[in-house]
């Protein structure tokens, strides 16, 4: 289960994670700490014709936390805001593709959540922090 | 002959129902596992004398008020205390509320000083900022050295300045360093500084006696020293509890109630709002029974052995960063090169270890440590060298899950 877990691709994303960093003029700040671990995520997002056009991620976490953030900002880049919206705890997980306990789904949610919280208040849509891990 | 009684943690784990799942507890910091006589406690207590406890004057009533304050009286006996001088809480947490609220907003004034140290708990940060933020006060930390321990320059330096009150941590729950209370706690009073101690690791470990160290105010939770949890205790010496306001009000904390107003009950109960956690007082009762059965002395020096140990197999390791001092608790939090704490643990769990990670509710002391986790293992009477062992060996799994 756990070398299941920590796949080669998990570390090699943990160590080397891709659009890590920050963009200057971002339309898109956002932000969030995991409370119960103190994981944290920040995100930027560039926003062109209301599709991503770039994005880069900053964090502190666990390698499941960093990992996830970093497929998910490749899996987002160049989709429209629309589709992000409806970005959901599948995604991540086929994303990641490793088997995951209850405990660390957070974990593996937290850049979900920055993200589609990010794009919600872009669009001037409100969006229950519940619901931004679904 | 005064026998000296060696402590056999295969002896004491026997009388722990929760290890008949085998698995190796190294979180006693976070919370301590509960023995049976402790359990047997609460339950005979519902089954055999509830009732609410000064009020009725039925038998049973006064069965059960007599189980309540005898859990009192022990309490007090084992920190050397009066019994009048013991405050029923939730847990150290609320009784640090209470002592910042109700002695804070008496004595603590805009542009006074609030000491604390850069190894406090939330615990003992988050109730002087809100006081702080009421009163225009300033809060202090006293910095930690490199090895994690505090430097007596800046303590009489800093106390030299006068601050309204001293609150600092007997024993660091991250660093696992033991502070020398009764020299702080005497420094303090020469410049006529109170002093709170946070005593939440050490009452559970190690002797601890109040009128020996002298402290004004001192707060520890039952479920960390084998009791349940949402007990705790906030002593405070007589004088200091008569001249403070309660922070609840409600029954059983008021002499006289009109239709205009209400006087205050005595102290202790004065704090002590509504019906108690009555069951949590009789359970920390009996924990402090079967605590003093192992004898303080000798779990003091068990746990201190396994950290020593602990510490010289973790040296070995050069991808393993400890945090503190060599002489310390048994405590000991440390990293593995780029793991995170979160991972560390979770492949620890794999081989049924239980060892928290995390900020472990000192984000501050982590910024000062620069990292963003760690890793910690803490170690309570019923730990074995095997229970170490066992830790160390799925470290090394760890190491080779992340390639280290």
């Amino acid at each position: 289960m756990i070398d299941e877990m920590y796949q080669e691709m998990i570390l090699d994303y943990y160590r080397h994670p891709r659009n890590h960093g920050a963009l200057p003029h971002p339309d898109i700040i956002s932000h969030d700490v995991n409370t119960s671990c103190g994981d944290e995520i920040m995100m930027h997002v560039l926003v062109k014709d209301n599709r991503i056009g770039n994005i880069r991620f900053t964090g502190k976490g666990c390698a499941i936390s960093q990992a996830a953030s970093s497929m998910l900002t490749e899996y987002a880049l160049g989709k429209s805001l629309d589709e992000v919206t409806k970005f959901n705890k599948q995604d991540v997980l086929n994303l990641i593709n490793i088997p995951i306990s209850c405990m660390r789904l957070k974990c593996a949610l937290l850049g979900l959540k920055v993200l589609k919280l990010g794009v919600y208040n872009y669009l001037g849509k409100k969006l229950e922090v519940e619901d931004a891990e679904d | 002959m005064a026998a000296v009684s060696i402590l056999d943690p295969g002896k004491v784990r026997a009388d722990f129902p929760l290890f008949a799942r085998g698995l190796v507890y190294l979180d006693t910091a976070a919370t301590a596992q509960k023995p049976k006589v402790v359990l047997d406690a609460i339950k005979s207590f519902y089954e055999k004398s509830n009732a609410n406890v000064h009020r009725g004057v039925y038998s049973l009533a006064e069965e059960a008020t007599q189980l309540y304050e005898g859990a009192r009286k022990k309490i007090a006996a084992f920190i050397g205390a009066h019994p009048r001088e013991i405050v029923f809480v939730r847990n150290a947490t609320e009784a640090i509320n209470i002592v910042a609220q109700s002695w804070g907003s008496r004595n603590i004034a805009a542009n006074d000083t609030i000491l604390l140290t850069e190894m406090e708990h939330h615990s003992n940060i988050v109730p002087w900022q809100m006081i702080a933020k009421k009163t225009g006060a300033k809060i202090s930390y006293l910095p930690i050295t490199e090895l994690g321990r505090l430097d007596n320059n800046y303590i009489s330096h800093a106390l030299k300045q006068k601050p309204k009150i001293f609150a600092f941590t007997h024993i660091s729950n991250v660093l696992g360093t033991v502070n020398d209370a009764k020299e702080m706690i005497a420094e303090a009073h020469k410049n006529g500084v109170p002093v709170l101690l946070d005593a939440s690791q050490s009452v559970p470990h190690m002797p601890v006696n109040v009128k020996d160290l002298d402290c004004d105010f001192m707060v520890f939770s039952g479920h960390k020293m084998f009791g349940p949890s949402g007990i705790g205790v906030l002593y405070a010496k007589r004088e200091l509890l008569d001249s403070m306001e309660p922070m609840l009000g409600g029954g059983d904390m008021i002499k006289e109630v009109t239709f205009e107003g209400a006087t205050w009950n005595e102290v202790p109960w004065k704090f002590e709002a509504g019906t108690p956690n009555i069951s949590g007082a009789i359970g920390l009762g009996a924990a402090i029974d079967y605590l003093q059965s192992l004898g303080m002395e000798n779990i003091w020096n068990h746990e201190v052995e396994l950290a020593k140990y602990a510490l010289a197999q973790l040296k070995k390791d050069d991808v393993v960063t400890i945090y503190g001092p060599d002489e310390r608790a048994g405590i000991i939090s440390f990293n593995l090169g780029d793991m995170h704490a979160h991972d560390v643990s979770t492949v620890l769990d794999q081989y049924k270890i239980c060892a928290r990670s995390g900020h472990h509710c000192c984000q501050p002391l982590m910024q000062r440590l620069d990292t963003p986790a760690c890793a910690r293992i803490s170690f309570g009477p019923y730990n074995t060298k095997e229970d170490v062992d066992a830790f160390l060996a799925a470290l090394q799994k760890a190491k080779k899950v992340f390639r280290l």
